[in-house]
């Protein structure tokens, strides 16, 4: 029991930081641009398919990995010139249609490039195979080196944010927007800037869970509504909020849907246990969105200075 | 700062407002009436079945529009409402409840019920909080559906018979059903029409136009805009007791984000807080629907590429850009 | 604790900036009190705290004998304070009549009434022209609001408070961005208004405040450095010093 606890929680840390991954780049977007971005989701899944084609290309998964992240950057940039660039003076519901429609192509797009069927990358061979925990218990390596990769972008992003110039532009855009552009800053490049960047982290997020999922089309679309939980719970704007709620979102959904059948047998005869149980589980990170709101409107971490 | 609870572009000044919207309607309507007689003429009695399947979404898209069109509530849940109100029908069927009042009822109060708890919540929000949440409830939506495999989970649940009225099977035949929510959707039309002028309505339009002028006269829109949410819920939970009728089926995939998204679409593009928009954006973005995807397997890109260039070179939809073609009123 | 309105050591920070510090005031029925300062004076939030658009840090605001502090904008209003907007805040899409006839029923029997036309219920008409008429606006009740020149508009802002049966009125600087002509009409309206209401207004045109005023309170860096007859304002030392003087 203690072992499977063990082994969930690391499942659910490994998945939160997938999502903290996804979810940092939008939350910087929501925060500094005030601009819903519903594509997101698709920079995940563009990652997953071009680390898959280079990784094929190149027969090395690391070789492949380098090639998608400045493709995924680019791609991000490329993606801001065009469209989005133009959806910051929109209101929001023209950004909605907007990035809904951009969803519709991207999704469509994947389909005819690449086909319908999943496809599979394998676990590069240093990578593979797990190692023990405690007692009887392994875990895979390449689960732990996600979750290592995904620290360290945290650490590396904390860096960017609190300790550089850069960061603090991005600090005071995402508590006050119009004074970073009367400092005289190229409020352009900023945000140039800051969409490559999310591209490049949900591209790399999908990249890092490649060769764990099967890469197909749509595999965004569920990872964008639970990134906008995770901000939502976070708070808009902020990196932190985003980081824990993040881990809070992987660790209640992931353990509560092996853990919450078993705590209700406690209560309920076993058969009807396991049917609530797997019924309630997917809606438990929706309900904890929902007290955290309710409670705090804004979010764990708001945003400083505004109302 | 923008705020969505300031009125989008597209909706500050409605286009097709007053008697103009009226008599598209009632255009509308009267097309809609005589098109089985023309369907069966014109030999393609199976084209009934299509516009059945337009008018329910005619009528989803009306109620999205009292809170989208009217509220300025950027509501990106409402295709939730319609999986409520559908599978109300086919559970209730599978316990041998098939009298469609009774399912409408349910429907109504359990989408209503639904609107009300989740409104209640999301409501406290603003701006892009507000439209991150409805997506997420109405995803949580969807999950419990897609994991409630006592009704048939992700695979969904056949309805065997359509429902009855008091035993008598009034809606099999697909006439029957054409004109049963045809019915719906000009009553849905003209009980909106009232609320939009009513004493409610006009707190409704006010809070779209200018929150804190409401404020400041005296009024706290909260309440408001939830009752508006859930009446709003509630047809649209109406409309899904039809399309569970329709298409003799309901399943997850009802309650997407994805339908919610073209449910937005609808509105906008046929012009937002007319109501005449919303049905009209029903019927185009379906017949488009219908006719781009029997030319092209990938339609989706086509659509999704409109809909970007419409967003970027066109202001207030295509209701904006035919105004502006065909001088419309000034802005 | 006498008048119609009594402030009480009212503050508000953002940050570390005291925006109002310690305020007190009262303001006796009937009169017009007015509120100068210089810029960035605290004035405007003074007004956001006391309409209930803002909240207080600490401090209490009583109307007509009542503690108001923690009452949210829309009770106040229910209790007869109204306030006007410094950037024009209407329902620019709602003709005159109609933002008037909101304003009206407001306070006019429930608003959850779902099925007559709000838009022919003479109650709320007659009541809104009233108001109209008596900002001088009934020949424009059927225009669009967005519509009006910029001196209509301050009109209809203060149309708005009247039609809400306020007694007690919160203007923030009515004459705001109007011309002399359009202010003319402005000011002989509030010299009108003082019959039937009390107001509080907050202005930097000083010709118009020392003309309508009763008492004059100047703020200064979020405190009440002076406060008594237009008169005596103009002669305090300080006032001088930290804002006539600046004018010349």
């Amino acid at each position: 029991m203690t072992n499977l606890l063990l082994l969930q929680v690391l499942n659910g840390v490994q998945f939160g930081i997938l999502l903290f991954l996804v979810a940092a780049g939008l939350t910087l977007i929501f925060g500094i641009m005030d601009l819903i971005n519903l594509a997101h989701g698709v920079l995940y899944m563009v990652g997953a398919y071009l680390t898959a084609t280079f990784t094929a290309l190149t027969g090395d998964f690391f070789l492949g990995l380098a090639l998608a992240l400045p493709a995924a950057l680019v791609f991000g940039i490329v993606l801001e010139r065009l469209v989005f660039r133009q959806l910051y003076d929109r209101d929001h519901l023209e950004q909605v249609l907007a990035t809904f429609g951009l969803i519709l192509v991207l999704n469509e797009g994947v389909l005819m490039i690449w086909g319908a069927a999943p496809i599979s990358v394998p676990i590069p061979e240093i990578l593979s195979g797990s190692i023990p925990l405690v007692g009887p218990l392994r875990y895979p390596v390449f689960r732990i080196v996600i979750i290592a990769a995904g620290l360290l972008t945290a650490l590396g992003l904390w860096f960017l944010v609190s300790r550089t110039r850069v960061g603090m532009l991005l600090r005071a855009g995402a508590s006050n927007a119009p004074m970073v552009s009367a400092l005289g800053v190229d409020v352009k490049r900023l945000f140039m800037l800051v969409f490559g960047l999310g591209a490049m982290l949900a591209g790399f997020a999908g990249a890092m869970v490649a060769p764990i999922l099967s890469v197909e089309p749509g595999m965004g679309n569920n990872v964008l509504i639970l990134t906008f939980v995770v901000i939502v719970i976070g708070g808009i704007g902020s990196i932190r909020g985003a980081f824990v709620a993040a881990l809070l979102v992987g660790l209640v959904d992931t353990v509560g849907r092996t853990f919450g059948p078993i705590l209700l047998q406690k209560v309920l005869d076993p058969s009807a246990a396991s049917q609530t149980g797997r019924t309630l589980a997917p809606m438990l990170i929706y309900i904890m969105m929902a007290i955290v709101l309710f409670a705090r409107p804004s979010g764990l971490f708001p945003k400083k200075g505004g109302a | 700062m923008k705020d969505t609870d300031t009125a989008p572009a597209g909706a500050r000044t409605p286009r097709l407002a007053g008697r103009g919207a009226l008599i598209g309607a009632l255009v509308l309507f009267a097309i809609f009436a005589v098109l089985p007689f023309a369907a069966h003429a014109a030999g393609d009695p199976f084209f009934i079945v299509t516009a059945t399947r337009i008018i329910v979404f005619a009528i989803a898209a009306l109620s999205l529009d009292l809170i989208l069109g009217y509220g300025a509530i950027v509501s990106f849940g409402h295709a939730a409402f319609m999986g409520i109100g559908a599978y109300s029908v086919a559970i209730l069927a599978t316990h041998g409840i098939g009298d469609v009042l009774v399912q409408a009822l349910v429907a109504v109060l359990a989408s209503a019920l639904f609107a009300l708890v989740t409104g209640a919540i999301s409501l406290r929000t603003k701006g892009v909080y507000f439209i991150m949440i409805t997506l997420a409830f109405g995803q949580m939506a969807y999950f419990f559906m897609v994991s409630l495999s006592a009704y048939g989970g992700d695979d969904g649940l056949t309805l065997y018979d359509r429902s009855t009225l008091f035993g008598a099977p009034l809606l099999d035949g697909d006439i029957g059903l054409y004109y049963a929510a045809l019915a719906v959707l000009v009553g849905a039309f003209f009980l909106l029409r009232a609320v939009v002028a009513s004493r409610f309505g006009r707190v409704l339009r006010g809070t779209r136009d200018n929150r804190v002028r409401m404020q400041a006269i005296g009024f706290s829109p909260y309440p408001y805009q939830l009752t508006a949410y859930v009446l709003a819920g509630a047809i649209a939970g109406l409309a899904g007791v039809l399309l569970a009728n329709q298409t003799e089926f309901v399943s997850p995939a009802y309650m997407t984000w994805q339908r919610s998204g073209e449910l937005i679409v609808m509105v906008v593009l046929g012009g937002m807080g007319t109501l005449t928009g919303a049905i009209a954006g029903a019927v185009g973005f379906l017949m488009l629907e219908e006719i781009l995807s029997s030319l092209w397997v990938h339609w989706h890109i086509v659509f999704g590429a409109l809909l970007v260039l419409i967003v970027l070179y066109t202001r207030g939809g295509l209701a904006g850009l035919a105004g502006r073609v065909f001088g419309g009123r000034r802005r | 604790m006498s008048g119609l309105l009594s402030v009480r050591n009212l503050c508000k920070s953002f940050g570390a900036l005291k925006v109002t510090d310690g305020i007190d005031f009262d303001v006796a029925p009937g009169e017009i009190h007015a509120i100068i300062g210089p810029n960035g004076a605290g004035k405007t939030t003074l007004i956001h705290q006391l309409s209930g658009a803002l909240k207080s840090d600490s401090g209490t605001v009583r109307f007509a004998g009542e503690d108001i502090t923690r009452l949210s904008m829309a009770a106040r209003v229910k209790k007869g304070l109204a306030r006007s907007f410094q950037i024009t805040s209407i329902l620019e899409g709602f003709t005159v009549l109609e933002n008037a006839a909101t304003a009206v029923q407001a306070r006019s029997g429930s608003s959850f009434r779902f099925f007559t036309p709000a838009a022919s219920e003479s109650v709320l008409n007659e009541a809104a022209m009233a108001a109209l008429a008596r900002v001088g606006l009934a020949e424009a009740a059927h225009r669009r609001a967005g519509d009006l020149s910029h001196g209509e508009k301050r009109q209809l802002e203060i149309a708005l408070a009247l039609a809400t049966d306020a007694k007690l009125l919160l203007l923030d600087e009515p004459l705001a961005g109007t011309g002399h002509e359009e202010g003319a009409v402005l000011i002989a309206l509030m010299a009108d208004l003082k019959a039937t209401h009390t107001l509080v207004l907050i202005e930097h045109d000083m010709d118009a405040v020392f003309a309508l005023a009763d008492t004059v309170s100047a703020l200064v860096y979020g405190r009440l450095i002076a406060s008594g007859t237009p008169d005596a304002v103009r002669a305090d030392p300080e006032v001088r010093a930290a804002y006539l003087g600046e004018e010349g």
